[in-house]
């Protein structure tokens, strides 16, 4: 290989990671691919089940909006005695929720509604749904990408 | 070949953005999407403003369109909103800090599509258009009046206007030519001198005098630009004509805005503002006093009797925004309304208080991302190439 070949080489390999490093960074800010996007789980001690359910889908970016929240034990019965609250932002952000959304008192069959959501930039958020319930206090968190 | 390595390298890496390709073809999918969200035909249409029953009564906008413009409207005879908010500017004056009466501490803001905004001013101390209006007239530095002064201006030059909106005027028999509970110690001593009933009828015919006028803003909207036609474009899968081409500059600052710049995550949507409010280090004016931004407006704006909750609202019972806004935190200290980018581009000087003086400037705040005075600056520091940072001022230049 002449001397010439070898610098043309390294060049064009060079050509290829710099374009490469380039589109990473285009996506810097893409969320994690393997998030989990369940809308129904177990919150984080197992004490409940908690499903969340955008009053209007899709979820859209700017407007305040609400969700339904249900609430059953491990085997599916209705919790309506508990007190939930809201928490949240965009871990990549570093920023919390936009607002200071509320729930609502039970709305029967272990159902609450939070008021007052706003997602404000297109991207991965996280809501965390904290219950305070007759089973102790626990907490459920949903990844949401805009 | 030790030698020439480093050369092969910085070679490459200047061409690494030619090769990121620099025409509509190139644009991914999601750069496609996004664009289109950022196009004014993804404007929604003008939520309606339930606080102000006149809000799209085209009599009232008429009304409140020659009040805006009307020197009249200040005791001085110099003032209008329009001193200010010159509509062949956009609606701005191109100055570093507003003039009226006297200079005050904040850059005028265009008005163009400042209706979708559910906070008015760089801090939101207002909630409606209607409620910001009623700020600058009675601040000393603007327009200079007291409520019943403006009272008296209406009943003498539109009375008929205000009244076929509005109903009766309160009586101005005996009303002092100026009183006002944010005037001087003789103006505010004349409104305390005042009855409850009498303070209520001037607070609302005052309050209607900004419902009028926010009519008026109510039918300033953005313009199409050059973006909104490479936009279109796009969206239908034609390439790109006339003017609606977009140099290859102008789509790799598109790209950068979308990309690694990370512009789109503040300014978002087809007005390219969140509507939220952002602390991004910019440095505090020399010479005025220290702005606490949010933080300082939150408590103004709860104890507004012009706001949405308060008694001259139309719709009391509708003030989500109000309900859920955040109160109290670290976030508010010093943190801005983003704004629109929309026009930016002949819009010099930047920022809440002019701080800022080119296109260029506002993009090396940006690459350099300074701590905040007070608070913390959202901003992360980008490494920006001099054609990245072109490239950037050309596409905020294609917003025009
Ligand atoms: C002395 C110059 C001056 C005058 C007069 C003036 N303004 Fe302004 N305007 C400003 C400045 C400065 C700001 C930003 C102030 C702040 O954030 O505290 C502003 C902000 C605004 C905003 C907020 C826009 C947004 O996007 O949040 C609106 C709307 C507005 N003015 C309308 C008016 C109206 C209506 C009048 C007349 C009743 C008026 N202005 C009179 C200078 C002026
Ligand atoms: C964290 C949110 C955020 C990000 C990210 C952001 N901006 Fe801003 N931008 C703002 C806020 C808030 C202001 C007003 C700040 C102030 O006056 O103190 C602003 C002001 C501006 C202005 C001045 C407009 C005017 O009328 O004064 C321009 C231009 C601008 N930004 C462009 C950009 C560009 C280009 C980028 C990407 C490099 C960017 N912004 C990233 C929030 C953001």
């Amino acid at each position: 290989m002449s001397r010439n070949t070898k610098l043309l080489g390294a060049a064009a390999m060079l050509i290829v990671l710099a374009a490469a490093v380039f589109s990473a960074m285009r996506f810097f800010m893409a969320p994690p691919d393997d998030l989990d996007l369940a809308r129904s789980k177990a919150s984080a001690a197992g004490l409940y089940r908690v499903t969340i359910a955008p009053e209007l889908e899709p979820i859209e970016q700017g407007p305040l909006q609400a969700f339904l929240v249900t609430v059953t034990t491990p085997d599916g019965k209705p919790v309506d005695d508990a007190k939930l609250s809201v928490d949240g932002g965009m871990p990549q952000h570093g920023h919390g929720l936009p607002t200071r959304p509320q729930a609502s008192g039970p709305l029967g069959e272990g159902r609450y509604r939070i008021e007052g959501l706003r997602f404000h930039m297109s991207g991965w958020w996280v809501l965390k749904i904290g219950i305070e319930g007759p089973a102790g206090r626990d907490e459920a968190d949903f990844n949401l990408v805009l | 070949m030790a030698v020439r390595l480093p050369t092969i390298a910085v070679a490459a890496l200047a061409l690494a953005p030619l090769l990121a390709a620099c025409n509509p073809d190139t644009l991914t999918e999601a750069e496609r999407k996004q664009v289109a969200s950022l196009s004014l035909a993804a404007l929604a249409p003008l939520p309606p403003d339930p606080t102000n029953r006149v809000a799209d009564d085209p009599a009232a906008a008429a009304l409140g369109e020659a009040l805006f413009f009307d020197t009249a409207m200040s005791p001085s005879g110099t003032v209008a909103c329009g001193t200010c908010h010159q509509a062949d500017r956009q609606f701005q004056d191109g100055l570093p800090l507003g003039k009226g009466v006297g200079a005050t501490d904040r850059r005028t803001m265009p008005i163009a599509g400042a209706a979708y905004s559910p906070f008015q001013f760089w801090d939101g101390r207002a909630d409606s258009l209607w409620a910001q209006a009623l700020w600058p007239m009675e601040e000393a530095r603007e327009h200079g009046g007291t409520r019943a002064f403006y009272v008296h201006v209406v009943a003498q030059k539109y009375r008929d206007a205000y009244e076929a909106v509005f109903g009766p005027l309160p009586d101005i028999a005996g009303l002092p030519p100026a009183a006002g509970p944010k005037g001087t110690a003789a103006e505010r001593a004349a409104w305390e001198a005042l009855d409850g009933g009498r303070q209520d009828g001037v607070n609302r015919a005052y309050a209607n005098i900004g419902k009028a006028i926010a009519a008026y803003e109510r039918t300033l909207l953005p313009a199409e630009t050059r973006f909104d036609r490479f936009a279109a474009a796009l969206a239908a899968g034609r390439e790109p004509e006339g003017d609606a081409r977009f140099s290859d500059l102008e789509t790799e600052g598109l790209t950068l805005f979308l990309g690694s710049a990370n512009c789109v995550t503040c300014h978002n949507g087809p007005r390219f503002t969140d509507d939220h409010f952002h602390n991004t280090g910019v440095p505090q004016a020399a010479g005025l006093p220290e702005d606490h931004g949010r933080a300082q407006a939150v408590p103004l704006l709860l104890s507004d009797p012009f706001n949405c909750q308060g008694p001259y609202s139309d719709a009391p019972g509708r003030c989500d925004e109000l309900r859920f806004m955040i109160r109290e935190g670290e976030e508010l200290e010093r943190a801005f309304k983003t704004p629109s980018l929309r026009g930016a581009a002949g819009r010099a000087p930047y920022m809440h208080s002019g701080q800022i003086a080119t296109l260029e400037d506002v993009v090396a705040h940006y690459s350099a991302a300074p701590a905040a005075p007070s608070g913390h600056s959202e901003v992360n520091p980008i490494t920006l190439t001099d054609r990245g940072r072109a490239a950037l001022v050309a596409f905020l230049k294609t917003l025009e």
